[in-house]
């Protein structure tokens, strides 16, 4: 519990009205029950009032078969199982092309709204699940442990306006991954009904009589602080795939259209440790993924806020390129990711896979850090100074239009 | 026969005025021995057994609050019990699969290998929260905890579930003996070898996993050694590893370095005791432990005059853990009001912890070791080799409202209360881990499995409760359910199981 975070929920409990000026800026002085317009007033003023989704590829998506180097000769010999077929890759270029069950995010490649990055991963690889989602998650070095998310760090450096509902938003799971940290506002929750009952059961009232107690109530007042700014009210147009990854992405675009404030949203689509049976398994939850994130589209475009809004995807490593005995994929290293939005810069970026390369596991060199992804949110997309946050200077990439 | 008479029939004997003055003495001394020990009282016996252990029942607390502060802690050290009183499950001393059969092994075979090793694992996690419901020394068990968190080892790398028990049942014969011993027991344990990559060590490439956090983690802390020192300790180390027949300690000769090396400035042909002799002679390996057990039972933020007064003793002990722990729990930090309600319940703490405080019977723990997985931790899987970080980072908005809705839904006036389809599948479902995959998803598949049926009715607790302690009842129940006074303003009430429902859903009991 953080000095920061009770000054800002001290002036609620207190029972200041929200309205006012603060810092020469006025403030809506009830923003829940604005109309979807693009923004709220906080955010206005805000470099927050660029939003960051993060979609969490749980459990390793294999990049190789997600971004397929189809021209490469080398792709097929890896993997005489598993390998999309030539006619069936979604051409992005003479070289590369997207897994079939990426179709519905074709029409944002069109538009120049998809960011295709190759080559994603850090020195030094684990190959542990959990030590290399927790590399990603506080953007340290393969063999240094921190604490803090990077999110969290970010928020920690430049906070977001008080009024907002929270920092940033958990959809659908219990982990804060880049979002935990001593000093950031996470709420956690699957579905925003669900959580504005749950959240009765808060009791955020008296004195803070110790550091626990305080960091308690803090928790209480985020929960309520939050409660009291997201709502269901909006009826979407859009439809939203029926499906786990569909209502993330439906919970999720009622948080943007609860029009609370707040600066990042994670979601998570869980399964790809696909160490066999891949090829179903992986057509699968691409599909979910690329629905998803086409109602995403949709529905933030409905809301006027797809030109203020990065998606990004991101999970722990890839899978190594020779296919093993069950048609599967073991743990690999650097993977391809997705960065999409009305001011991304569409196109691809980073390395194509050097499958000549390979290192003595069999696995892929990187070619871009996974904290230059980072520092280009920082940086480019909320006017930050990434090299304090991230301890070091990362390049950043010109995918932004921002 | 009070004293004054046996000083007055002593002149009367014509006793000399030597013994005269020594039986003066002696009276003058033990008057000042009944001034210094009073007793805790019912708010320090609460204090002291929901620190040293997981709850404390009214009959508990009257027991406890007419000893001593030495008393007190003597009576919880003599209870302290090295053997688990839960009969292990069937498969804890298994011997491992074969090796050779290993890389035969087809998929499917492993993949029924694996699914038996998590379901091992499941049924350990049982095993132990039954232990902490039935044992006669809570205090044991908090201390097995500790050290469970201390030399932190993962299932999830381990795989082959009876080391973690022969781990844990390690951990527990020392949990209250001799801290070096444990160490050495450590350093040669299997599930620790294995998680620690120290099985594969050898000479021509030393692995120094194990080497740096016996420094950073275990007894030094960071800052008191260099690379250096880990490369030379690492190299001690090697061929200390497993047999893959028996799972037992191995010393592999052919793969031992045998060189000089240099350790704290120190050269020899270390072997890794001697290594472990090193850390051990060093205070700030007394003071590491000292500090991380305050922060377990005292305060977040030791007292460092009090933390080196403690750690002194503990080193000049030999590592007698007991003996340290009785300073820690008579200590006046320890009762000292501000560090009262200071500490923040573990989601294990807290699980079992309301079980045993309220008579709740679980004929299957299953669902309540899984919700302590929901709540952050999960036994036997802590997050990296570090432990659980503890503390604030148990409670987010998660974690919170998931903790009070377990309350909720356990504090309702049903009979057979389902702790599985509604509220527990709800709270696994914030976890949103599907299509069914990874680690969360099978827990929610066990859940199912398990139709966890509680017999518990809190208006028959509550009404028992009323008749057996009578007028003071409620004041009481506040008592043995919290630490300290509510947060919120409750709303009076004569009826017993109305006050326990807002006093479970006070902020306040999430604290120790």
């Amino acid at each position: 519990m953080d000095r920061r975070r009770f000054l800002r929920l001290g002036l609620l409990s207190a029972g200041v009205p929200l309205a006012g000026r603060i810092n020469g800026i006025s403030w809506a002085a009830n923003p829940s029950v604005a109309t979807p317009a693009s923004t709220t007033a906080a955010a206005v003023a805000s470099p927050y009032a660029h939003l960051l989704i993060l979609v969490e590829l749980k459990g390793a998506n294999d990049g190789l078969n997600t971004v397929i180097p189809y021209s490469d000769p080398l792709y097929a010999q890896l993997r005489p199982k598993i390998a999309i077929a030539r006619d069936q890759v979604l051409a992005l270029s003479e070289r590369e092309g997207l897994h079939p069950s990426l179709n519905p995010l074709m029409p944002l490649w069109q538009n120049k709204e998809l960011a295709v990055i190759q080559g994603v991963g850090y020195p030094k690889p684990n190959l542990s699940h959990f030590r290399s989602i927790e590399i990603w998650d506080t953007a340290s070095n393969s063999e240094e442990y921190l604490g803090a998310g990077w999110l969290a760090r970010t928020f920690a450096a430049m906070p977001t306006p008080f009024q907002f509902a929270a920092d940033g938003i958990v959809v659908g799971s219990s982990d804060m991954g880049p979002l935990s940290g001593p000093q950031v506002r996470t709420i956690a929750l699957a579905d925003t009904r669900q959580f504005l009952q749950q959240a009765r059961l808060a009791k955020p009232d008296g004195d803070q009589r110790n550091a626990a107690l305080k960091h308690i109530l803090g928790v209480e007042s985020e929960i309520v602080h939050a409660a009291a700014k997201l709502n269901t009210n909006y009826a979407f147009k859009t439809e939203f795939p029926k499906n786990n990854f569909g209502n993330q992405i439906r919970t999720a675009s009622q948080l943007v259209a609860s029009n609370a404030g707040m600066a990042t949203i994670r979601l998570t689509l869980s399964g790809f440790d696909t160490h066999a049976g891949q090829l179903g398994t992986q057509a699968n939850l691409l599909k979910d993924l690329a629905e998803g994130l086409a109602a995403l589209k949709a529905s933030l475009t409905e809301l006027n806020r797809w030109d203020s809004t990065t998606i990004m995807t991101y999970s722990e490593f890839g899978r190594r390129p020779k296919e093993n005995q069950s048609g599967g994929t073991d743990h690999g290293t650097a993977s391809a990711h997705f960065v999409m939005g009305g001011s991304v810069k569409g196109g691809l970026y980073g390395q194509a896979p050097q499958l000549s390369r390979l290192d003595g596991n069999g696995n892929l060199p990187f070619a871009v850090d996974f904290r230059s992804l980072y520092a280009t949110v920082i940086d480019k997309w909320w006017r930050g100074d990434s090299s304090k946050i991230l301890g070091g200077k990362f390049d950043t990439l010109d995918l932004l239009s921002a | 026969m009070n004293r004054q008479k046996i000083l007055r029939h002593r002149i009367k004997a014509g006793i000399a005025p030597m013994s005269f003055l020594l039986c003066f003495f002696l009276f003058f001394l033990s008057g000042l021995s009944v001034a210094a020990q009073p007793t805790i009282g019912a708010d320090g016996a609460r204090h002291l057994l929901n620190r040293a252990g997981f709850s404390a029942s009214a009959d508990e607390i009257n027991l406890f609050a007419a000893l001593s502060r030495s008393d007190a802690a003597d009576k919880l050290l003599k209870a302290v019990n090295p053997i688990a009183v839960t009969p292990p499950p069937e498969w804890a001393n298994d011997e491992p699969p074969v090796q050779k059969k290993l890389q035969a092994r087809t998929r499917e075979e492993q993949q029924a290998l694996q699914k038996m090793n998590n379901e091992h694992a499941q049924e350990l996690r049982e095993w132990w929260f039954h232990e902490m419901m039935v044992t006669p020394s809570p205090l044991t068990e908090k201390m097995t905890l500790f050290w469970h968190n201390h030399f932190a080892t993962s299932q999830q790398k381990v795989k082959f579930t009876p080391f973690l028990y022969q781990q844990n049942t390690m951990l527990r014969r020392n949990a209250m003996g001799n801290f070096g011993t444990m160490l050495r027991e450590v350093a040669r344990d299997p599930a620790m070898l294995i998680y620690l990559d120290g099985a594969n060590s050898r000479k021509e490439q030393p692995n120094e996993n194990f080497a740096r956090e016996v420094m950073e983690l275990f007894t030094l802390g960071e800052g008191h050694y260099t690379e250096k020192d880990i490369k030379e300790a690492a190299r001690a180390f090697t061929g200390w590893s497993v047999d893959r027949d028996t799972g037992q300690f191995m010393f592999r000769r052919g793969i031992h370095d045998y060189g000089m090396k240099t350790v704290f400035n120190k050269s020899g042909n270390f072997e890794g005791d001697e290594i472990i002799d090193l850390l051990l002679a060093k205070p700030e390996t007394a003071e590491f432990i000292t500090r991380k057990l305050w922060k377990e039972f005292i305060s977040p933020m030791p007292d460092e005059m009090d933390v080196k007064r403690m750690a002194a003793i503990f080193k000049n002990s030999g590592y007698n853990i007991a003996k340290l722990m009785k300073i820690m729990l008579t200590s006046d930090a320890f009762y000292a009001p501000l560090n009262r309600a200071v500490l923040i319940k573990s989601p294990v703490e807290f699980v079992v912890g309301t079980l045993k405080t309220f008579d709740i019977q679980a004929p299957n723990l299953r669902t309540f070791v899984i919700a302590g997985a929901l709540l952050g931790q999960n036994l036997f899987t802590p997050p990296n080799v570090k432990g659980w970080p503890g503390g604030e980072v148990w409670i987010n908005s998660a974690t919170l409202l998931g903790r009070k809705q377990l309350l909720d839904r356990l504090f309702t006036n049903e009979d057979r209360i389902d702790m599985t389809l509604r509220n527990i599948d709800e709270m696994a479902m914030r976890n949103g881990d599907q299509p069914p995959a990874g680690r969360e998803a099978r827990m929610q598949r066990q859940l199912q499995k398990q139709m966890g049926t509680v017999n518990w009715n809190l208006d028959k607790w509550a009404l028992h409760y009323q008749q057996t302690r009578g007028a003071a009842a409620l004041q009481d129940l506040t008592r043995v359910v919290l630490a300290i006074a509510p947060q919120a303003a409750l709303s009076v009430s004569e009826n017993p199981s109305d006050w326990v429902r807002q006093l479970v859903a006070d902020p306040a009991y999430q604290l120790k």
